[in-house]
């Protein structure tokens, strides 16, 4: 039997407030256990909440960025559950009042069409603290340091209809959270979380199957496997002639492996009510036109302006433009390089593999746009060859030099593009290779001539000591050999 | 001194009669000597006090004294203290010591105020008699000559009983569904219910947040007043409190009533109430029409409903408030928690008391998938009700009056085993709440040697007509002096 895979996302985003949504407590990852909570965050008796401005300002622009419609009337109900790393035994939620409405975002595919998938809502929470259960003797460590961190959780309709679309609408929200500067984006420390919801039904119908949801998957990568994952896992129950059971899952990626964490049946009844220390929030028109002063340029824009800008095709435009600190970095290269064609290539090319070889971000590289400028610029010119760049880059990521001449000066790495210079040298290597000429004069195949040509390059490289241009190099030896 | 109100203390201390040290130290004795017969402490806070009176007398000497200053009073056991403890009147809480704290001690610390200690309550402000307070019952200092000991009221019947016994001419006091006013009636003390809003609530350990209002208790009206310009005003620190000028309480206390046009809500003269009472209400009532008001009936159509929706909406919210009580990070922890949910079981089944898991249990019962539309959403709706009929009624009027209980102080162990006649005696207080008006209960006379408390509501931050009205009364009546045998 042929299935339709139906995919919806519940995305956590970290809001990059420096204060808690509801406590002056700061929210910076990485400090000692439980030095970031204070009375409110601890639930001390009679502490209560106060609302921070500036998450409602974030989550008002991640409203505007994905063209929602903002909950002018914005209310905070009370989940309630124990947990002992949910200090107050209720979540500070938003269930009936979300402040961000129905919107969508517009994803494109490796197919080159584009996909439009819809927002149900967004709505404004706080998050919970964190249970550490290794190295307490059978006992479990509680830090708080998290709880009350600002989240938007973000509810797509259930859009996506492969493990592609759902990770390309992923990186596509990542790339807005992050351009918007509403969220430092780092997965590895849980800045986004994703949960999928996944059902299948018989290709065709318009009947929803039974769906299940695997919470909390946090890199792009496990995203794409869970759901192939669990697609599978359906897919053999279903054929089978067996039933889906509606249920939270948990998978593992490091195993591939996922195991029911409970079934609807054993679902908390988390009781919602308005939270009765919080009064409604009022949005109102100045509220927005000031959060919508302060969107930057989003991915979109910015893929548009890069092709027309820069004259970058459609696949460079989008790769460049969906991360904004690499957008940041390709204009910077592109500005000092003037040749911005040879900047992206530099970027997607040397750039990228050399990050992630050493798992580093953009923000982390040791070199800067304008270092990757000046480089473009001397290979531009002609005065490094493609082989001698990299030597420079080499010696720009390790922080040997962080000039781009002085390393080329250092290195010896200027090619030597004078002609007379360089014929000379071609009659000399020619001359020593009599047998290798005739061959070329008497080869009739254009294309195998062209590669016969690659042999004279060895010896002619060899003897400018690696500085001749290998392009005039070229040049010279077509019109010495006789086209 | 006992027996000086707070206003002339501090006349006393600003003449030099007295430093606040011995002042002081007079009531701690005193307190020390008689709070065996009432148990209206929880903790005495002897050292501190004294430490806090010497600085008073240093800042008086210094020419920087407020009213308040080097003044002896008492902190309801709800309020958090910096460094002292702070129980609820619960086991759960009973060697909490907060870091921190409440907005209205912080304030009261800045009047240069001397807290003598924390009184007594219902255990997490959820009774009407003092009796659920696991640090035992108060006695109410009145009626003792019968030979049977008779509930103060609650949750605040520590500070009433202290008020009352002249333990402390004034105590900090909360109310949520009638928890300052009902006491100040069994006990013949004077209190107010603020506007919801007017008082901030950070630091006041929450009972149901949308009700719960902290606010005063002395044996005069301008001793009211005088707490009220301390506590009242904004805080930042509490989303809910309003930011609304605070006026001087004081000011106009001496305002003459004439033409003041005051309510009488049918519905709070009915049957439930003896006609004894009635009649001592009543008789206050005339005692305005003789300062010049004006009397008629008016109606709050609703207000059979009050008692319904609060025992809806008021456990609801406790049933999340109280959920930070786990035993995981403060407080109670029951002993050797096998694993985690017998940590939970157990801490809680053992650090609440029975009336405390029984507003848990509805609380959580109401709010529960498949109730939550008949029983929250529907008590939310007469809430609106009960609001829309008082707003009806200050069209016509400036202020309503009624009794604030429907009779005298009880004896203990009457009603405890008898849930819903306990909550019955909010029914006069309840609907205030819900409407979030300030309200206050004046001592009105006697019933077989038992003080009568008059009620006086009033609209939104109608507070300085509420206690320039009760001040008037207290000038030409003097049931607020009369002093317990």
């Amino acid at each position: 039997m042929q299935w339709d895979i139906v995919i919806g996302l519940e995305i956590h985003v970290q809001l990059a407030t420096r204060t808690k949504i509801f406590s002056g407590s700061s929210t910076a990852y990485g400090a000692e256990p439980n030095t970031q909570a204070n009375a409110v965050d601890l639930a001390m008796p009679g502490t209560l909440p106060v609302p921070n401005e500036n998450a409602f300002r974030y989550a008002v622009m991640f409203g505007l960025a994905v063209n929602a419609e903002i909950g002018r009337r914005s209310m905070f109900e009370r989940k309630n559950y124990f947990y002992p790393d949910l200090p107050k035994g209720y979540q500070t939620t938003q269930l009936e009042q979300p402040i961000v409405g129905p919107g969508y975002v517009d994803v494109d595919l490796a197919n080159g069409e584009t996909k439009r998938i819809r927002i149900h809502h967004a709505h404004l929470e706080e998050d919970a603290g964190k249970s550490l259960h290794e190295d307490y003797h059978g006992m479990s460590g509680i830090d708080l340091n998290r709880a009350g961190t600002p989240l938007i959780e973000v509810v797509t309709e259930p859009d996506m209809n492969s493990a592609e679309e759902a990770v390309a609408f992923a990186r596509k929200l990542h790339s807005l959270v992050t351009s918007l500067g509403i969220c430092d984006g780092d997965m590895s420390q849980g800045s986004m979380r994703f949960d999928v919801n996944i059902s299948l039904k018989p290709k065709g119908s318009d009947q929803l199957g039974t769906r299940t949801e695997t919470k909390n998957l946090n890199s792009f990568r496990f995203m794409e496997q869970a759901i192939a994952h669990e697609v599978e896992r359906q897919m053999d129950i279903l054929e089978d002639g067996g039933r889906i059971v509606q249920e939270t899952r948990l998978y593992n990626g490091d195993r591939d492996e996922s195991r029911s964490m409970r079934t609807k049946e054993e679902a908390n009844d988390y009781r919602y009510f308005p939270c009765p220390d919080l009064l409604p929030v009022v949005i109102d028109d100045d509220f927005i036109e000031d959060a919508r002063s302060r969107l930057p340029e989003l991915p979109d824009a910015r893929k548009a302006r890069f092709k027309e800008q820069y004259g970058l095709n459609d696949y460079d435009a989008g790769l460049l433009s969906g991360d904004a600190k690499l957008a940041a970095f390709f204009e910077e290269a592109a500005e000092h390089g003037k040749d911005a064609k040879l900047a992206a290539n530099w970027i997607q090319g040397e750039f990228s593999a050399r990050l992630k070889a050493e798992e580093k971000s953009v923000a982390e590289s040791p070199i800067t746009g304008a270092q990757l400028g000046d480089l473009v610029v001397r290979i531009a010119d002609n005065t490094v060859s493609s082989a001698g760049a990299k030597k420079v880059f080499e010696a720009l990521w390790t922080g040997e030099n962080d000039n781009v001449d002085a390393i080329i000066d250092a290195k010896g790495l200027k090619q030597v593009s004078d002609t007379g210079a360089l014929e000379a040298m071609v009659d000399e290597v020619l001359a020593g290779m009599p047998d290798q000429v005739a061959q070329y004069q008497n080869e009739e195949d254009p294309k195998k001539r062209k590669k016969m040509l690659g042999g004279f390059m060895g010896p002619l490289m060899k003897a400018s000591k690696g500085q001749g241009n290998p392009k005039l190099f070229n040049e010279i030896l077509v019109k010495k050999l006789g086209g | 001194m006992h027996n000086k109100s707070v206003a002339e203390l501090s006349r006393e201390l600003e003449s030099g009669k007295i430093s606040s040290v011995e002042l002081t130290q007079q009531f701690l004795d005193r307190l020390k000597q008689e709070d065996g017969k009432y148990n209206s402490f929880i903790t005495i806070t002897e050292e501190q006090a004294l430490a806090d009176a010497k600085a008073a007398d240093e800042k008086r000497a210094a020419g920087k004294a407020s009213a308040w200053t080097g003044v002896p009073f008492a902190h309801k056991d709800i309020f958090c203290t910096n460094g002292v403890r702070t129980t609820c009147g619960s086991k759960m809480l009973e060697n909490f010591v907060p870091p921190y704290d409440a907005t209205v001690t912080e304030k009261f610390r800045q009047a240069g105020a001397v807290c003598l200690g924390k009184t007594n309550m219902d255990e997490f402000a959820m009774g009407s008699s003092n009796e659920s307070s696991y640090f035992g019952a108060v006695t109410n200092p009145w009626g003792l000559s019968t030979g049977q000991k008779r509930v103060p009221g609650g949750s605040s019947g520590g500070s009433a009983a202290a008020v009352a016994a002249r333990l402390v001419p004034a105590a900090t006091a909360t109310d949520t569904g009638g928890s300052i006013r009902q006491p100040a009636a069994l006990c013949g003390v004077t209190g107010l219910k603020p506007t919801y809003g007017r008082v901030s609530r950070y630091g006041m350990i929450a009972f149901a947040s949308s009700l719960d209002q902290g606010g005063t208790m002395a044996r005069t009206a301008e001793d009211n007043a005088l707490m009220l310009n301390v506590m009242a005003g904004f805080d930042p620190k509490d989303s809910t409190s309003i930011d609304r000028a605070v006026p001087d309480y004081t000011a106009t206390l001496n305002e003459p009533l004439k033409g003041l046009k005051i309510g009488l809500p049918k519905e709070y003269f009915s049957d439930q109430l003896s006609p004894a009472m009635e009649e001592q209400v009543l008789n206050a009532v005339k005692e305005y029409e003789k300062l010049g008001a004006t009397v008629k009936e008016v109606s709050l159509p609703n207000a059979k409903l009050a008692i319904a929706a609060y025992y809806v909406i008021a456990p609801a919210e406790a049933s999340a408030n109280l959920s930070r009580f786990d035993g995981v990070r403060y407080g109670y922890r029951c002993e050797d928690p096998k694993d985690l949910m017998d940590m939970y079981t157990r801490t809680r089944a053992e650090g609440f008391g029975a009336e405390v898991k029984r507003r848990i249990l509805v609380g959580t019962y109401a709010l529960s998938h498949g109730y939550y539309d008949a029983y929250y959403l529907k008590a939310q709706k007469v809430r609106r009700l009960i609001q829309q009929d008082f707003a009806n009624a200050f069209k016509e009027v400036d202020v309503l009056m009624s009794p604030t209980s429907p009779s005298p102080a009880f004896v203990q162990g009457e009603k405890t085993n008898d849930p819903v006649t306990m909550y019955l005696e909010d029914i006069f207080t309840i609907a205030i709440n819900l409407a979030g008006l300030p309200a206050m209960s004046v001592p009105a006379g006697f019933v077989d040697g038992l003080p009568v408390g008059l009620q006086i509501i009033g609209d939104h931050f109608a507070e300085a007509r509420l206690l320039n009205a009760a001040h008037q009364f207290q000038q030409v009546t003097d049931w607020h002096q009369r002093e317990p045998e």
